[in-house]
């Protein structure tokens, strides 16, 4: 029996990129040319939007330089309380999904009530707009004047923004920890391994593999839905852009407001697609062929 | 030929924008006219079909005041815009009357009757529509005649819309809960500790971010329902907000709470209530005219007296 050939693994980064001569000159050819309509299409977009009428004003109300600078420091200092909360609720959603979901991957009759349970709150919570349960919780509960519940708007939104993407994610682990083989399982359990252990130690550290992709897009969601706690008076990013167009009756601010989204969120989609494709590398044979 | 397969990807969108900048120059120049060409047409034609009639049978034809020579929103019916919903005591005063401007109960309701019958309209040509309070102060055409929903005068928002003559001039007010450390407070400086919330492009955050400055900046909420639910959650320690709103709020919607004091100082001017206009709306000047007519007839003091004015003193907050 032959050794098995070295690019079994899959191609590494140099093997992808290192082709035979008469495809590298296709491969030039095509990027000039490529480089070229992209100039073409992008100047005339460019022309046609900057020279139409409306230009003048719509440049005037959204993408005024004066107002983005008046308007940048408070959205800036808004947008920080944005990613402390993100970070906050992110670290929070991935325990207690990841803790839904394998009280909902639990056989055997026994456990039906927990199972049931879980199905519940997920279906309720996943029925609900985010924005009613931050309303809810944000200003209901604290409204009930419970002795020693906190009242904090900050908590109430955080805590609100848990719940609702606990259930998404949870649903996201359960159909990483379906992907993974029963024979996993199965084997874990022939090992004396009780339920929870082989879910800890065999099934889900590959269900997690798996769904890496999606958890890092319920990650650049959550980075935008943050935003909305807003209702409750909290001043982050969008409510301090708000407060500026109210004062002004100028929109710039809000432009400078989703230029700070875009700048957070773009990085971890990048990221995101890199992770997903090398991770695909490596487990599948990806060929150039 | 394999190197070509990009042409099926880029000709199209080559060709789309080539289209598209052919007919872009047309796109741009007409939308922005049409909107403010459409009252002045419909002036115009109400000014030719009237002034034919007019001069046969009535003797002050060139009344531009006349209901058919109004610049109105749909001719024939005066629209008037307010809040969602209305609040006494500017609207809807009486539980039968909750949220129903046009009962004509409250000082801004018998208002826009009042004005109504000085316009010659009779009381079923008003109609009301219902508008946030932000949105309506932003610039753009309008599609009601006036929007009266306690606004401030601003020079701000001068630039953008157009105010009447004022027909109410009021003080900022704390609300705030009688255990709380603020409810006997005298003076500005004792709130500089404070966390107060209003509602968002109102003068009564202007008013703490300019003249009160606590320490902590202020909450801001979308509407004044949003404070008042954020009063009874606890999440801040008082309200700021006109006397008269501060009346029915510490009357009826947030049990319990009382009015710490109103503010000796005031903005800039006094804070005093317009009616809220689209910018450049020849209607102003009618309306005005109405409302210079209730004033010296004392019309507009008796709705104050009777929808305003409650009983007991207020205490003073100095700043």
């Amino acid at each position: 029996m032959s050794t098995p050939p070295d690019d079994i693994r899959g191609p590494s980064l140099w093997t992808s990129i290192r082709r035979p001569r008469r495809h590298r000159e296709e491969g030039a050819r095509g990027a000039i040319i490529a480089a070229i309509s992209t100039v073409i299409v992008v100047g005339l977009i460019l022309w046609w939007v900057l020279s139409s009428e409306a230009w003048p004003e719509v440049q005037q109300q959204f993408f005024n330089p004066d107002d983005f600078i008046a308007s940048w420091p408070d959205v800036l200092g808004g947008f920080w309380l944005n990613i402390q909360m993100f970070a906050v609720a992110e670290v929070l959603i991935l325990a207690v999904a990841l803790v839904l979901a394998m009280i909902r991957a639990l056989r055997g009759p026994a456990f039906f009530p927990l199972r049931a349970l879980v199905i519940g709150f997920i279906d309720l919570i996943r029925g609900i707009p985010i924005i009613l349960l931050i309303l809810l919780l944000g200003f209901g509960v604290p409204a009930l004047q419970l002795a020693g519940v906190p009242n904090n708007p900050l908590f109430w939104g955080v805590t609100a923004l848990v719940i609702s993407y606990s259930a998404y994610t949870a649903e996201v682990y359960r159909a990483g920890i379906d992907s993974v083989h029963e024979s996993q399982r199965m084997a874990g359990r022939s090992l004396g391994l009780t339920q929870v252990q082989s879910l800890r130690y065999v099934t889900v550290p590959q269900a997690i593999r798996n769904v890496i992709p999606a958890l890092l897009n319920g990650f650049v969601s959550l980075q935008k839905d943050v935003a909305l706690v807003f209702v409750l008076g909290v001043r982050e990013a969008v409510r301090e852009a708000q407060i500026y167009n109210a004062r002004t009756f100028n929109y710039t601010a809000y432009v400078a407001a989703a230029v700070l989204f875009l700048v957070a969120s773009v990085p971890v989609a990048r990221f995101a697609d890199w992770y997903t494709e090398r991770d695909r590398r490596r487990r599948q044979s990806v060929g150039t062929v | 030929m394999k190197h070509i397969r990009w042409a099926r990807f880029t000709a199209p969108i080559l060709a789309l924008s080539l289209v598209l900048a052919a007919c872009g120059d047309d796109g741009g120049a007409g939308s922005t006219t049409t909107s403010a060409a459409d009252p002045t047409t419909t002036e115009a034609t109400e000014a030719t079909t009237s002034s034919t009639e007019g001069a046969s049978t009535t003797t002050g034809s060139e009344d531009e005041c006349a209901v058919q020579n109004l610049n109105l929103a749909t001719p024939g019916t005066l629209t008037v815009a307010t809040g969602e919903p209305v609040f006494p005591p500017w609207m809807g005063v009486g539980d039968e009357n909750f949220d129903v401007p046009e009962s004509g109960t409250g000082f801004e309701g018998a208002l826009v009757y009042e004005i109504a019958d000085e316009l010659d309209f009779s009381d079923d040509q008003v109609t009301f529509v219902r508008t946030g309070f932000d949105e309506a102060i932003a610039p753009g055409p309008k599609d009601w005649d006036f929007n009266i929903q306690q606004y401030s005068i601003t020079p701000e928002r001068d630039e953008v819309v157009d105010f009447s003559d004022a027909y109410y001039e009021t003080r900022q007010a704390l609300v705030t809960f009688p255990d709380s450390d603020y409810a006997n407070v005298t003076s500005i400086e004792e709130l500089q500790d404070a966390v107060l919330g209003a509602a968002i492009g109102t003068t009564s955050l202007d008013f703490i971010e300019n003249v009160i400055q606590p320490a902590t900046e202020p909450s801001v909420y979308d509407e004044n329902v949003d404070v008042e639910a954020a009063m009874n959650a606890g999440q801040i320690d008082g309200l700021v907000v006109d006397l008269p709103t501060a009346y029915f709020i510490t009357a009826v919607q947030v049990e319990g709470s009382v009015i710490a004091g109103q503010f000796e100082t005031q903005a800039a001017d006094p804070d005093e209530f317009g009616l809220l206009f689209e910018e450049g709306n020849p209607l102003v000047e009618c309306v005005n005219e109405a409302l210079e007519t209730l004033r010296e007839a004392g019309t507009l003091a008796e709705l104050e007296e009777e929808w305003l004015t409650q009983d007991g003193a207020v205490p003073t907050i100095s700043g």
